[in-house]
């Protein structure tokens, strides 16, 4: 008598575990190595040093300021000479 | 610390879709994939203006939050970037963006739709930096060569401007004050919050 209601609680707890919920952490994205860590490519950009953020920084600033405000190139305006 | 962001600037762009050419060839973009594009607004209107859009990169990024399988990340720079390795192509990010930026190949691994590419402000991917692993899923890894994004580096007008946001905008507020005419940033306020490029700070005095 006791032996198949023990059963029974057995697969009843066992069918019942299975709908329990998996913690779902983690999972999440690969770690990212920063940028201003360098780059294995032949290609890299002089004027900084890989591993030094501030120089990273800099260099992207000073690349910025360089390569796009066409402004900055530009001698600044000067007033017309007087005549002699 | 760099916060990088783009400006397009609608006065200076001539709808010569360099930047995106030279987003494709940069990083070998498959056919079908436009990770940027040049838009035409209020095209046939006397006045219409063209813009470069691709993925900007929010500072409150809709991707992320929509993302079922949490596969974005933010950078400290402030770049969004994903792992293909975790998308499940499910498209939500692409309904959620509003520049349309998420794109998909038209084969893949799920069914028509494969896993979501988009512009990594040239900065790929959770591989290591310059690995061959990281090109081919995400293409050069630039920022960690110590170089711009392509598109902005090879526009002809310098309408597309990239970098440091701080100096983008000082670039762009510069050349509104020379010119005396638009200051509008399309996007601007929607990646970045209210605050427009070449507007004063709220409080400043004028």
């Amino acid at each position: 008598m006791m032996r198949p209601l023990v059963l029974i609680s057995v697969l009843a707890l066992t069918g019942l575990a299975a709908c329990g919920e998996k913690p779902q952490t983690g999972g999440g994205v690969k770690s990212d190595v920063a940028p201003f860590q360098g780059a294995d490519s032949k290609y890299m950009n002089s004027g900084w040093k890989a591993g030094d953020k501030t120089s990273w920084e800099q260099g992207l600033k000073a690349r910025a300021q360089n390569t796009q405000n066409e402004y900055s190139k530009m001698a600044a305006p000067t007033a017309p000479a007087a005549p002699k | 610390m760099a916060r990088m962001k783009f400006v397009c600037d609608a006065e200076r762009c001539i709808e010569c879709n360099g930047c995106v050419t030279a987003c494709k060839n940069e990083h070998e973009v498959p056919w079908g994939v436009n990770r940027r594009r040049v838009v035409t607004l209020n095209d046939g209107v006397p006045g219409e203006k063209s813009i470069s859009v691709a993925c900007m990169h929010c500072s409150d990024a809709p991707c992320m939050a929509v993302c079922p399988v949490n596969c974005f990340y933010r950078t400290d720079e402030g770049v969004v970037l994903h792992d293909k390795d975790i998308c499940i192509g499910c498209g939500y990010c692409s309904y959620a963006c509003p520049f349309g930026a998420p794109q998909f190949p038209a084969s893949g691994t799920f069914g028509v739709r494969g896993k979501m590419d988009k512009c990594t402000f040239c900065a790929g991917g959770p591989e290591a930096n310059g690995s061959q692993a990281e090109f081919e899923k995400y293409g050069r890894n630039r920022l960690a060569e110590g170089k711009l994004p392509s598109c902005a580096e090879m526009c002809s007008t310098k309408a597309l401007l990239a970098g440091d946001g701080d100096v983008v905008a000082d670039i762009f507020r510069n050349r509104v004050v020379q010119r005396g005419k638009g200051a509008e940033v399309w996007g601007w306020g929607t990646a970045y919050g209210s605050k427009q490029a070449g507007q004063a700070p709220a409080g400043a005095k004028s």
